[in-house]
């Protein structure tokens, strides 16, 4: 069941086209320096500089894959050492990066869809002042993120880790004069710094258990590690992962960190940021190859998670927060699928890379849409969108195919790959992840067919409405050709790319001298019935999902809630009777109470830590009189106790 | 004649004045600047002071590079004036650090653009709130004493690092602390707050001191010796109780801790903070932290190693307690100096973790991270010194609401400034921790560093308040202005900016100094 082997090639002295890797970080954050620095000067200019950097990188990025995959398994792993960075007595960090199938394969994805939502934003924020200190932004999240996954070692991993965490603050808060915006991005920042606490002490225990926090010194001598701190190492590594990807019960943050540009949603949200927390599990495979306890935990959250982002995902009438849920749902089954080891690390990432095309696709749709609907992201004061944009339609519409696991699409191919080799772990477990990996397979293709219904096919409810809220007229309109190339390559994206990554298991052959050979279950049930279960389920979420929404015309509010049973039951008696009571009434109740508890509970939980802080902090404030006669009481009383505690340690 | 022979025995120490000259050039100079002061005309002693004191720091530092260039130096120090001082690797990373602090903060002193005719009062005996307290206020005089203090306490803890006895510590910490409690009473805005806080410290200042010196007297009673090595000497076996040596340290290391202002011996340092001229705390939050936490590494290292076992764990829960109020409070102040100041409690924690690690490693992190933070702060005071309204300095929170929409980059280097507070990487304030925290960990102190690490981040959150106030708010309709900083304020302001990156992203010439080698005494 373990691979000993996996993670362990050596590497090797980077010499070639691969010791200019450092270019890889050096353009973006050139780009980054130069807008910021330039000032207005660089109002004309200062977007093509920032997609040219990036298209740059990625062009870097690409000759440094193809010279790679020229060489053999055993020499595809390298790494450059650029400078020592904190070298102090025993402990030396230097600054170095690792090249391997897994850092290039995030490579080519952050920098690939990195130019897309570039060349995308130069339409989509046009009409925005200040977009040159954006694309700033954007290029100094690119960096970071580079750093990140290109990184030798967890400190330069937690240094790129920080940056993608500031970029990302920056740029929800984008909208400054919205208050959602500025509290939303707070929210991202504090609940990040949770996750963050987890990874700082991982890194610590493993510097002090091991001296060294360089990936090839860590996973050659991590067998030394007492069972006891492997399963604390990799408990506390997956908090960070949970914090920086929105997994339960750290999720809240992401479905508010909407709030910034669609761009950012669409990059930093969906397809790389935030999925930084799979690239953290599967980087440390040879440290959760240890723990069979640590990866059952990080199974559970993946699992927990992906049932609540697809039953949440119900509830919501806002476009870009269904579409966040999705992408806290499919993390969830990148998160399940690491946690199932040697089995799923490959799936797992390739889910990642398919998810990357067809999540950052459906969120450029969903600007599109917003962008030639006055910024409405109201879908229920949307409908009938397809004939005025087709083109979005088309695109966002394979992307939706994609994400619904319908062959031969490309999340078909990953999804079904993650649930097969679900239902392949032994006993209980397999029906209990598989199952519950197959219910969320329904559950998305239900929901996503209710924003498809809802936005772009039905009767067009905005012509009732004829303004949107703010005043202005709607005048759906197609967006320029910049948004839409992108959204056409990233459809092509959405239908190609799961089988080609598929075919011949060419990913998983590729990823294998990072992360070991992809191995093969067999489970309660077997592939093909695996698959014809997860299609059949999809299509059924699909048919439900016409029968509730597709018939009738929806209202344009969001029917009260308290009213709901009763009118449901007037309209409904003849044929949705039974659908109301089996499906859909449990699965509002449920989504009710989960809305309600991940508002409720999880923000009461960090908002009553904050009070907690707050209300002692202010008590405690009453002591700090401004008499100096009770300061120098506090003194006389620390002194005593400084006192009293060494003469007990000394003669007790 | 026996006793003329007697008489005759008793040499003078041998004194090597190559390695003590840095001090001794500080000490002549603020003599020769009190001179200025009675001799010159008034409207030329500003000039002369600001002349003097930079060519005092270029005379200091040049005679401290020298020494340490020099071939004849030893690689580890030298111990003189007859075993009072130690030269050795930390004192001259210590003296460098606290040349370049004291010249970033003489900038800010020097300073008379921001507030015309500089933060200083003009003449101090004015009793606050009178008519002639207001006339002055607008007068563009300016009290130079300050100058002749500035070196004066910069010499005092410029021998209190370097001090090898407990006696010439404990003379050290006096002529440190004297002239900074006259300093704090010198504001020309807010007189009476600047006043009530110098008096303040000074009682609490004195209590402490006396604190010091009890434990002095306890500690001589014991080893029977004020030499921190007979001490160590003594701690190895010794037939006096061992309450006398345990009193004794606990009453030392409270009048020690605190003039490094770490709770719960924090009491003074708000208030203070607060009332005092803005220079004037950048000064003292910089230059006196780098002093105190200077002796306290000594005094444990040299002279109480043996014994830590026992006093470790105390010290454990103070360095707890300070992370803790300094974290906890700093989160409900609606005053930015207050604010640092708190955060300055909270960094004294942390500092306190390192100073006890007890190895290279705690040594040498302790070192950078005084040099980091000092660097830091200064640039913060400066920069809370422009935000200005017409009563002067604008330091209610409030005020600096939308602050990003007037003035951009400040705005922007004080969130810098602040990330680097809150330890961020590719700001010195990352690197800081991490040596600290990794040298805690090494040497089993791996619980005390998962509470540094929550604190930090509790800390964080009051930092992120300020930067969320200056770019998410709507500015205020009164709001203050932003002053366009001269000359002096300028440099300090970047130069403090720019150590707090380059050490973040190229720490690696500082960390290497900074572990050079060990005490010796």
């Amino acid at each position: 069941m373990l691979a000993p082997a996996s993670g362990a090639t050596d590497a090797v002295a980077a010499s070639g086209l691969a010791s200019l890797a450092w270019l890889l970080l050096a353009l973006p954050a050139f780009g980054a320096a130069v807008l910021l620095l330039a000032g207005k000067r660089a109002d004309k200019w200062g977007h093509l500089l920032g997609c040219a950097t990036i298209i740059a990188a990625f062009a870097y990025g690409l000759a440094l894959f193809f010279t790679t995959l020229g060489q053999g398994a055993e020499e595809r792993t390298s790494e450059l050492h650029l400078f020592d960075w904190i070298p102090v007595g025993a402990l030396d960090v230097e600054f170095g990066l690792r090249l391997d199938p897994l850092s290039l394969t995030f490579v080519l994805l952050i920098t690939g869809v990195g130019s897309l939502i570039h060349i995308y934003s130069i339409g989509y924020m046009a009409h925005e002042e200040g977009r040159r200190k954006f694309f700033a932004y954007l290029n100094l999240f690119v960096s970071a993120m580079l750093l990140l996954v290109l990184g030798n070692g967890f400190v330069t991993l937690y240094f790129g880790w920080e940056g993608v965490g500031l970029a990302s603050y920056l740029l929800i808060g984008w909208y400054q004069y919205k208050p959602e915006a500025a509290s939303a991005a707070k929210k991202a920042f504090l609940m990040n710094r949770v996750g963050d606490l987890g990874l700082a002490i991982a890194i610590f225990i493993m510097f002090k258990e091991l001296g060294t926090t360089t990936y090839t010194d860590v996973f050659a001598r991590v067998d030394e590690l007492s069972s006891g701190s492997i399963l604390a190492i990799t408990l506390l590594l997956l908090l960070g992962a949970c914090g920086k990807s929105g997994q339960f019960p750290l999720q809240a943050w992401l479905p508010d960190a909407m709030a910034g540009p669609t761009p950012v949603s669409a990059l930093i949200h969906a397809a790389t940021m935030v999925t930084a927390g799979v690239y953290l599990i599967a980087r440390s495979n040879p440290i959760y190859n240890l723990s069979a306890d640590g990866r059952l935990v990080v199974m559970i959250i993946g699992g927990v998670t992906l049932l609540i982002g697809c039953i949440i995902g119900c509830a919501y009438d806002d476009f870009k927060k269904v579409l966040a849920y999705s992408t806290v749902s499919q993390i969830g089954y990148m998160i399940l699928a690491v946690g199932l080891g040697p089995v799923g690390y490959a799936l797992g990432i390739m889910h990642l890379l398919t998810h990357g095309f067809f999540k950052a696709g459906l969120f450029l749709g969903a600007g599109s849409v917003m962008h030639g609907m006055n910024d409405e992201g109201n879908i229920r004061r949307m409908g009938g969108l397809a004939k005025y944009m087709p083109v979005t339609f088309a695109t966002w519409a394979l992307g939706y195919l994609a994400l619904i696991g319908i062959p031969p699409f490309s999340g078909f191919f990953s999804k079904d790959a993650i649930i097969a080799a679900a239902f392949g772990e032994p006993g209980w477990r397999g029906y209990v992840f598989g199952g519950v990996a197959l219910l969320g397979a329904a559950l998305t293709a239900f929901y996503m067919t209710r924003l498809l219904i809802l936005v772009f096919l039905g009767k067009p409810r905005w012509k009732e409405l004829k303004t949107s809220e703010d005043g202005r007229e709607y005048h759906p309109h197609e967006s320029p050709w910049s948004m839409k190339i992108p959204m056409i390559v990233l459809a092509v994206g959405s239908v190609g790319a799961g089988f080609f990554l598929e075919n011949g298991e060419r990913l998983a052959g590729w990823l294998e001298p990072t992360l070991g050979p992809l191995q093969e279950t067999h489970g309660a049930l077997d592939h093909t019935m695996v698959a014809i279960l997860s299609v059949a389920l999809s299509l059924v979420g699909v048919a439900l999902a016409f029968l509730l929404f597709g018939r009738k015309p929806q209202p344009t509010t969001r029917p009260l809630r308290v009213s709901f049973p009763v009118r449901a039951a007037r309209a409904d008696l003849y044929g949705n009777a039974l659908n109301e009571a089996l499906f859909a009434r449990p699965g509002t109740w449920l989504s009710r109470a989960l809305v309600f508890v991940d508002n409720k509970g999880v923000d009461g939980l960090v908002n009553g830590t904050a009070a907690l802080l707050g209300g002692s902090s202010g008590r405690l404030r009453r002591l700090q009189t401004g008499f100096v006669r009770s300061y120098a009481l506090s003194m006389l009383l620390g002194a005593i106790c400084v006192l009293g505690a060494l003469l007990m340690v000394r003669f007790s | 004649m026996t006793f003329l022979a007697q008489v005759e025995l008793i040499k003078p120490p041998e004194i090597e004045y190559s390695a003590i000259a840095p001090v001794l050039i500080v000490l002549g100079a603020a003599c020769v600047s009190v001179l200025f002061e009675a001799f010159l005309p008034k409207h030329q002693r500003w000039a002369a002071q600001v002349v003097l004191t930079m060519l005092t720091f270029i005379g200091a530092g040049t005679a401290l590079g020298l020494y340490a260039g020099a071939e004849t130096t030893t690689a580890q120090g030298i111990t003189t004036l007859s075993g009072a001082v130690a030269v050795d690797r930390p004192v001259i990373f210590l003296w460098v650090t606290l040349l370049l602090l004291g010249f970033g903060s003489i900038l800010l002193i020097a300073d008379r653009s921001v507030e015309p005719g500089g933060a200083f009062v003009a003449d101090a005996a004015v009793r606050p709130g009178t008519v002639q307290d207001r006339a002055q206020a607008t007068r563009t005089g300016m009290q130079t004493e300050v100058f002749p203090l500035t070196l004066f306490a910069l010499a005092g803890m410029m021998v209190f690092v370097a001090a090898n006895d407990l006696l010439t510590m404990f003379i050290a910490l006096e002529v440190l602390s004297l002239p900074l409690y006259l300093m704090c009473g010198l504001a020309r805005r807010r007189r009476l707050l600047s006043q009530e806080a110098a008096v303040k410290y000074f009682l609490l200042g004195a209590f402490a001191s006396a604190f010091f010196l009890y434990g002095l007297a306890l500690l001589y009673g014991y080893a029977g010796s004020v030499k921190l090595a007979d001490i160590a000497t003594a701690t190895a076996g010794s037939d006096k109780s061992d309450t006398l040596l345990f009193a004794g340290f606990g009453l030392l290391v409270v009048g020690l801790l605190f003039k490094a202002s770490v709770g719960p011996f924090h009491a003074w340092t708000p208030d203070v903070y607060q009332g005092a001229p803005t220079p004037i705390t950048a000064f003292m939050a910089a230059c006196t932290k780098v002093a105190a936490f200077g002796g306290i590494l000594r005094v444990l290292t040299v002279a109480f190693e043996r014994t830590n076992w026992e006093w470790r764990g105390v010290l454990w829960g103070v360095a707890v307690a300070s992370m803790v109020i300094g974290a906890v409070l700093g989160l409900t102040q609606t005053d930015v100096k207050r604010m640092v100041a708190y955060s300055s409690v909270a960094h004294a924690g942390f500092l306190l973790i390192g100073s006890i690690s007890l190895t290279e490693q705690g040594l040498s992190g302790t070192l950078f991270y005084l040099l980091a933070y000092g660097f830091t702060t200064i640039a913060v005071f400066g920069v809370i010194s422009l935000v200005r309204n017409a009563d002067g300095e604008a330091t209610h929170l409030s005020q600096w609401a939308g602050l990003a929409k007037r003035s951009p980059v400040l705005a922007g280097v004080f969130t810098f400034l602040l990330l680097a507070l809150a330890g961020i990487p590719l700001t010195s304030g990352f690197v800081g921790k991490f040596v600290v925290f990794a040298a805690a960990i090494q040497d089993g102190l791996a619980p005390l560093v998962v509470v540094a690490l929550v604190a930090s981040a509790v800390a964080a959150f009051f930092y992120l308040r300020v930067i969320v106030l200056m770019y998410f708010s709507e500015p205020a309709p009164d709001g203050p202005t932003v002053t366009v900083p001269g000359a002096f304020t300028t440099i300090a302001i970047t130069v403090g900016a720019a150590v707090t990156l380059v050490l973040g992203v190229w720490p690696s010439f500082a960390l290497d100094w900074a572990g050079a080698g060990g005490f010796i005494f």
